[in-house]
């Protein structure tokens, strides 16, 4: 589609016809990453652009805890797309120029061709200018300055503060040291802004604010993160094994996902009994997993709730799952069950429908092998399993991450949870048809060591052994003076 | 529990071999309204288990003249589409059992919720 552009002298026309013609060609954009959650927002950018035909061309170190990422997309289409789904991204911009210093910086703008530019600088055009500093606090009169200093730019059309067509961006970057900010900035972004991501959903489907929770409901931002990750898509059929009170259900569905779980405990799956809320005793007769859909107006893709034990064959053969998203029981919050025929094992009568089994202890290691098994056999070619992965930091290996021949590892994001203690987003992707000869194949290979015989991580959890290193760490901490360098990672 | 559900189940007493399609014993079924949506009914239709979900409408009393062969060229059909959305999504059994057709073990639906655990105590 052409453009007018009645004061463009006829050179620039030609131009612009010709990139038109040799295709839109790749450009270049800008993310501005929220600072939290940071080791799980790569892997998240990655898996939306692959859901989108697209893949992540980076261009600067995976483990960076800057803010600013630049991005190759092959359309603003694209780019769109990925704001629709990012909460890890605040916003997106169309990179016109970045430097080191700000001549740099001019020059790079100036070296931005300037048919890509003019469609927004047009006289009829109203925009304006916003200075973003990170790491620093600039006062207005500051922020004029800078404004006033991007005279170079043709700017033709005429400032709106309210409603502006165009909207540009002075982003500029302060470091990651607060008690070190620098004078001038360590680098300066100048772009269009393309959209915002979605971290408004981390507010508005806030757990706070949710009709049915239970102990271990899933923070939002990270049910979002995970439904992101597991490249859920509208039409999917998403299956959490150990549902609880649904919360991974509840931003799958968001995304326009049909979903269904499984859970053990009847009173949970049913939502009655005692209330997870201070100041409430007993359950609502609203609160399940069904209500909580309803409350975000997602009831229409509620398939089902089942009672069910995660180790039970109770599915018909078959690709049935697009997605396997799931926070199986570590046994520190909440027991770690299945059923089984130990007679001496209590039987609840707390209700008397419900029927109650043996409960057998259910060892770690044989969730993650019957979370992997199960997902090789019944989720579709290319679909994803996340899981959350419990690890004993001072032991951790990458090989105590369990694997398996039909699932590719895609990404493993560590979220801390003490000291010693963290959780680890293992995000898996089906790659080959399952066998019958794939079952339990990994087990020859003498995986899954250190979850293997008894549940090793539940018992180091609880066996003060961790509060002990931590006080040995600390002192050794202070003797060296450190510099809050494992404080940061602990607020992470 | 939706029969989209019903058609994914299968029982896992011990000794079984297929355990596969169980039968609904209904005591109270529910139509509710579900939003149609085209593409996704057309692209669960081939995991389907197609005899079995004829058969389990018709046991319900709501198969509304669904054939017993799934006729091909179906993805632009709105009218069987519907059709189809409707005895997928809309008849939901709130209280029954569902049998399993080789053993006979019943795991009763309680509020619309299936309970697949087998309670070892029975007999």
């Amino acid at each position: 589609m052409p453009l007018p552009l009645p004061t463009l002298p006829a050179m620039y026309c030609s131009n612009m016809a010709l990139s038109c013609k040799s295709g839109a060609g790749i450009k270049k954009y800008l993310l501005l990453l929220a600072q939290e959650n940071c080791e799980f927002r790569v892997p998240e950018i990655k898996s939306l652009l692959s859901l989108y035909g697209g893949h992540f061309n980076n261009l600067q170190d995976l483990h960076s805890q800057s803010p600013f990422c630049i991005l190759n997309l092959p359309s603003e289409e694209m780019a769109r797309r990925l704001m629709k789904r990012t909460v890890c991204a605040k916003s997106l911009f169309e990179l016109w120029g970045h430097g080191k210093t700000f001549t740099e910086f001019q020059q790079s703008i100036q070296n931005y061709p300037l048919e890509k530019m003019v469609p927004y600088l047009q006289p009829n055009s109203t925009y304006k200018i916003i200075i973003h500093a990170f790491n620093k606090t600039l006062t207005q009169k500051e922020k004029i300055v800078k404004i006033d200093a991007l005279e170079f730019l043709p700017f033709k059309g005429k400032v709106n503060l309210h409603n502006a067509e165009n909207i540009f961006y002075v982003l500029e970057n302060y470091g990651s040291d607060p008690n070190n900010t620098p004078d001038d900035p360590y680098e300066i972004y100048f772009g269009r802004w393309i959209a915002d991501g979605q971290r408004e959903l981390i507010n508005s489907y806030s757990v706070k604010k949710r009709h049915f929770i239970g102990n271990t409901s899933m923070d939002a931002g990270l049910a979002f993160i995970m439904a992101n990750h597991a490249r859920v898509k509208p039409n999917d059929v998403v299956f959490d094994p150990f549902v609880g009170t649904g919360g991974l259900l509840v931003s799958c569905a968001h995304f326009g996902a049909y979903v269904c779980g499984t859970e053990i405990d009847y009173s949970t799956a049913h939502g009655l009994g005692k209330a997870t809320r201070m100041n409430q005793k007993w359950r609502g007769p609203d609160e399940n997993i069904r209500a909580n859909l309803r409350q975000y107006g997602l009831e229409k893709y509620y398939l089902d709730v089942l009672v069910s034990d995660a180790s039970k064959p109770i599915w018909r053969k078959g690709q049935l799952f697009d997605c396997i998203i799931t926070d199986p029981p570590y046994g520190i919050r909440e027991s770690t069950r299945k059923t089984g025929t130990q007679k001496e094992i209590m039987k609840t009568e707390l209700l008397p429908e419900s029927h109650i089994p043996a409960n057998l202890n259910y060892h770690l290691s044989d969730i993650f092998l019957d979370l992997l098994n199960f997902a090789a056999e019944f989720l579709v070619i290319g679909g994803r399993l996340v899981y959350w992965l419990p690890v004993y930091r001072p032991e951790y290996t990458e090989e105590f991450v369990p694997r398996h021949p039909c699932l590719k590892l895609i990404s493993n994001c560590e979220q801390m949870l003490s000291s010693h203690t963290s959780r680890r987003l293992i995000t898996m992707e089906k790659v080959k048809e399952f066998e019958e000869k794939d079952q339990y194949a990994h087990l020859r290979e003498g995986q899954y060591l250190p979850y293997k015989g008894h549940n090793s991580f539940r018992e180091k959890y609880f066996s003060g052994l961790t509060k002990r290193i931590a006080r040995e760490e600390r002192a050794k901490g202070e003797a060296q003076n450190t510099d809050g360098f494992t404080g940061k990672q602990n607020k992470a | 529990m939706k029969l989209l559900t019903h058609n994914m189940l299968r029982s896992h007493v011990t000794g079984v071999t297929k355990g596969f399609p169980l039968l609904i014993r209904a005591d109270e079924v529910k139509l509710s309204n579900v939003d149609f949506n085209q593409d996704f009914v057309a692209r669960m239709i081939p995991k389907l288990e197609w005899g079995a979900l004829v058969e389990a409408a018709d046991s319900l009393g709501h198969a509304s003249d669904l054939p017993r062969e799934l006729e091909t060229g179906y993805e632009n059909n709105e009218e069987f589409l519907r059709k189809v959305h409707h005895a997928l999504l809309e008849v939901e059994v709130i209280e029954g059992a569902l049998k399993c057709p080789e053993s006979g073990t019943e795991f009763r639906i309680t509020r619309g919720i299936p309970n697949m655990l087998i309670n070892e105590e029975e007999p």
